[in-house]
């Protein structure tokens, strides 16, 4: 497993991820991918075999959003919330809630987009309202099926050493 | 060892080849420095900075009172490292892969569209 791949996932402090990326495209079409409902929909779709049955994004400060995906058992998984900053084709910070608020309040989103030579580095940071937010992120049904225990270690270092 | 600096410090001992391969290695059972460095072209005093690496991370440990000091495999911090991140790796790997083929598809629309102009 390399972490200083494609995509990078790090916690610089308790409560924050920080989730870095490169794109192989300018970024005005990485900002449209974020914040046209029509092109959200292609590809955040969830987890497998989930399906994103709404989608709504008002690109504006003070807009509202709105994503829920149907696990493939029929749960519907929900979040929304305010754009409190929107400046194209470079940031973005949103404050979102979970329908079930396993968050203990708001979590602020800060996407951050930067281009050099057609290519685009995604920094999205997600600061979430305490450590126990952060880290029970994965702890919704969306993680359903991700549990891994020390019965699975092994497996675990032979991928770390193999990738 | 759920707090984030030691997360922090699980994902920097990871980051390296060596080390993963002695983890790995510890997973089988418990192994004397010397055990370690065999399947390696180190000398011991190389292996002894990772393992030191290793145990600052507290993935493993090492007893105190055995001459030959056998080091062993703490399971908790790996594990709550590799189901925490990891996951969420490959989750918004699985995402972005997606976004990338949206993006190729987007960049030859523009170019069409600026060949039309």
């Amino acid at each position: 497993m390399s972490f200083g791949g494609p995509l990078t996932v790090i916690t610089p402090t308790d409560t924050q991820i920080v989730i870095t990326r490169q794109f192989d495209a300018p970024r005005h079409l990485v900002f449209a991918c974020y914040t046209q409902p029509s092109l959200i929909r292609r590809w955040l779709n969830g987890a497998e075999g989930w399906i994103m049955t709404v989608c709504e994004f008002d690109a504006r400060v003070g807009g509202k959003y709105r994503y829920e995906w149907k696990a493939p058992d029929g749960y519907v998984m929900g979040m929304g919330g305010v754009i409190r900053e929107f400046e194209p084709v470079s940031r973005v910070v949103t404050a979102e809630l979970f329908d079930e608020d396993w968050t203990d309040g708001e979590t602020i989103g800060l996407l951050e987009l930067t281009e050099i030579d057609q290519r685009t580095t995604l920094i999205n940071t997600i600061t979430y309202a305490s450590k126990q937010a952060r880290d029970g992120a994965l702890a919704t049904p969306m993680a359903e099926g991700m549990e891994f225990g020390f019965a699975k270690l092994d497996k675990v270092l032979v991928e770390l050493m193999t990738e | 060892m759920t707090d984030p600096l030691s997360l922090d410090a699980t994902f920097q001992a990871l980051a390296d080849p060596t080390r993963r391969a002695i983890l790995a290695r510890l997973a089988k059972g418990e192994a004397s420095v010397m055990e370690l460095a065999e399947p390696f072209a180190m000398s011991q005093p190389a292996i002894s900075k990772h393992l030191k690496v290793l145990e600052h991370a507290g993935l493993i440990s090492r007893s105190r009172d055995a001459q030959r000091r056998p080091c062993k495999l703490e399971a908790k911090p790996l594990a709550e490292a590799t189901g925490w991140l990891i996951e969420y790796r490959k989750f918004w790997e699985a995402q972005f892969g997606q976004l990338d083929q949206l993006l190729d598809e987007l960049k030859r629309l523009e170019a069409q569209a600026g060949s039309n102009n």
